[in-house]
């Protein structure tokens, strides 16, 4: 029972990781940016609601509608601003660019919010699960699963059924031709990333409601996301989904036959996944 | 092609162009870097103080970091954000090679470097079915699978690390000045070794993949093979660069050892001094050693301004300081050819052939 009880519990924390790796697989999609200040903008948006509820009272739910625009505002400055310009130099500089804004982000949020742990408060949500025979089933991390495939098949049709997702991709297959369409790239691109980083807060958020984190917690986020992609497959929402689960469910699995080992047997997993398929377990099923 | 035109071609080539490697100006270059290693070398007795001397082992630390970071990012294309995986692995090898086995130091910190070199051979043969971002992110998984088997791994002290007891009962100035001269050898060697690299043939085909992989690879470079002697390289410098780190500061830990803030250095160094170029990590070393003693007080803001500058510097200037300063056309360590009409050198527009 416990095995089953780990396995269980895997697949929630798995929603987790899959709702804050869409937003990587979006943006690599698209512009074959590795953005490793990925895992900083996570955190921030958990510090920015954070500090609003600290600061108004608000509902802890309620700061999504505040964080997401603000964050999908950052993201499309960021991508209009430095890496639009990067791109430019070739792969490397997005790349060191992004590091650069990890750096500075995670030490401005220590300047700002210390290095103390938080945690946003969600009340008895928290707590509260629902009883299957003898396994519980948090409600929270069921809301977490739940609002990760909505997500998910939230950008599927945006991509292929709207006006402006027909446009990303075409930007995405030929950034030449789409321009000769008509289609600005530059604002394409920004958009990308403006809707991405928008996810990456909403996974944020959600984050800072379920554990403790800190400045330096963006490290953390960045490499479970980043295995969720490569352990579902480059270019693949729904792989990005399937990763995350498979990575959620490793860690779980991993800390029942030792708790010091949960994060390592998901690394292992990861590596093992790099040797075996090294496409990951579903590239490419559908292109984002 | 006719035996005639290439007659031509070499006649032109001899009779009306003069190609130049380096000349006098890389000479005196090179004949004041060398005057600097002799002077570091005799500072220890007259100028500086013992705290001084172990705070320059960290430069000379960092000039290792950032020339292999370079030659791996700069010249191979592999832009590796886990090479504190190797400077972990060498600071703690040296400790167990020189405690356990019972090396003389010097020994132990070479052979710490060994060590990480050879682990990163089957590393690579993992990370290299990543390309592009995707292989940076997985060197830091690598890394942090290093840091963690090292906290789980009995004899190694878990989280909170190993000290070097080699060192006991060695008075305090012969253990600086070991620790001193073995540095400053090995900067200086690495970055040789560095130069004779870039010089050889593998050199030439590693300048090609820096300018266009795709191109190099048409032109019958091993890309790949290249790729994998210069990660193993930069991994086995890596480890040096940890081992000497750890011999300096006595004690090593999975936090500090095993840290991405690592990376973020060499990224500075080999950004700001220039990508690419031999001479730039060494100036990006200079500078982010001087900056350290210098700003290290203001902590977190430090660090946001290390950032704020690397980013300016990838957009604005790609080329790093000493991009801006030599234009191409100085190098103190001679890689590149020029090609001048017989005569006159000084008046010519010189066109690189690197």
């Amino acid at each position: 029972m416990d095995w089953i009880n780990a396995v269980l519990q895997g697949l929630l924390l798995g929603g987790q990781y899959a709702l804050l790796a869409c937003g990587l697989s979006l943006i690599f999609g698209v512009m074959r940016i590795v953005n490793l200040a990925h895992g900083v903008l996570a955190v921030a948006s958990a510090y920015l609601a954070f500090w609003l509820v600290q600061l108004t009272g608000m509902p802890s739910f309620l700061t999504i509608a505040i964080v997401i625009p603000v964050l999908a505002a950052v993201g499309y400055a960021i991508q209009r601003g430095l890496f639009n310009k990067a791109l430019r130099h070739g792969e490397l500089s997005p790349l060191l660019v992004s590091f650069g804004l990890a750096v500075i982000g995670a030490n401005l949020l220590q300047e700002i919010f210390t290095a103390d742990s938080r945690k946003i408060s969600i009340g008895d949500l928290s707590t509260s699960s629902v009883e299957l025979g003898d396994l519980r089933i948090g409600v929270f991390s069921l809301i977490t699963l739940v609002v990760a495939v909505a997500v998910i098949v939230g950008l599927q049709l945006y991509l292929s059924h709207t006006r402006i997702g027909r446009a990303m991709r075409a930007t995405k297959d030929d950034p030449e031709a789409a321009t000769l369409m008509g289609i600005d790239e530059r604002h394409m691109y920004a958009l990308a990333t403006a809707i991405a980083i928008g996810t990456v807060a909403l996974a944020g958020v959600f984050l800072g409601m379920s554990t403790q984190f800190s400045p330096t917690y963006g490290d953390l986020v960045l490499i479970f996301a980043f295995e969720a992609v490569i352990i579902g497959g480059l270019g693949s929402l729904w792989g990005t989904l399937l990763g995350g689960l498979v990575l959620g469910v490793a860690q779980t699995v991993g800390a029942q036959i030792d708790p010091a080992y949960g994060v390592l047997a998901g690394h292992l997993v990861f590596l093992v996944v790099l040797l075996f398929r090294p496409q990951g377990l579903l590239p490419k099923a559908v292109v984002a | 092609m006719s035996s005639t035109t290439s007659l031509a071609r070499q006649d032109l080539a001899t009779r009306d162009l003069k190609v130049v490697r380096g000349g006098w100006p890389s000479l005196a270059g090179g004949g004041v870097l060398a005057a600097i290693v002799v002077f570091l070398a005799a500072a220890p007795w007259f100028v500086f103080s013992p705290g001084d001397v172990t705070n320059l082992v960290t430069l000379f630390a960092l000039i290792i970091l950032g020339t292999t970071w370079n030659l791996m990012a700069g010249y191979g294309g592999l832009v590796s954000i886990g090479q504190q995986a190797y400077i972990g692995a060498g600071g703690y090898g040296v400790i167990k090679l020189a405690d356990v086995v019972g090396l003389p130091i010097p020994v132990a910190v070479v052979a710490a470097g060994v060590v990480c070199a050879l682990l990163a051979i089957p590393t690579s043969f993992l990370l290299f079915r990543l390309v592009g971002g995707y292989f940076a992110i997985g060197t830091w998984v690598v890394a942090e699978v290093f840091k963690l088997v090292t906290q789980e791994l009995p004899g190694f002290g878990g989280g909170s690390g190993l000290s070097l007891t080699a060192f006991q009962g060695v008075d305090r100035v012969t253990r600086i000045a070991t620790v001193y001269y073995l540095a400053l050898a090995l900067a200086v060697l690495v970055v040789l070794a560095t130069y004779a690299l870039m010089r050889s043939r593998v050199g030439l085909g590693l300048t090609a993949i820096r300018d266009d992989s795709v191109a190099a690879a048409s032109l019958g470079v091993a890309v790949r093979r290249s790729q994998r002697l210069v990660y193993v390289a930069a991994s086995g410098g890596a480890g040096l660069a940890g081992a000497l780190i750890a011999v300096n500061g006595l004690r090593v830990s999975p936090d500090s050892m095993f840290s991405v803030q690592y990376t973020a250095f060499m990224i500075f160094i080999v950004v700001i001094g220039g990508l690419g170029t031999i001479e730039g990590p060494i100036l990006g070393a200079v500078i982010f050693f001087a900056l350290q003693q210098l700003l290290d007080s203001y902590g977190t803001w430090y660090l946001i301004a290390l950032g704020a500058v690397a980013i300016a510097v990838v957009l604005l200037a790609p080329k790093g300081l000493w991009g801006l300063a030599a234009r191409g056309r100085y190098e103190v360590f001679p890689v590149g050819h020029q090609v001048y009409p017989q005569g006159s050198p000084q008046v010519a527009k010189s066109v690189d052939f690197e």
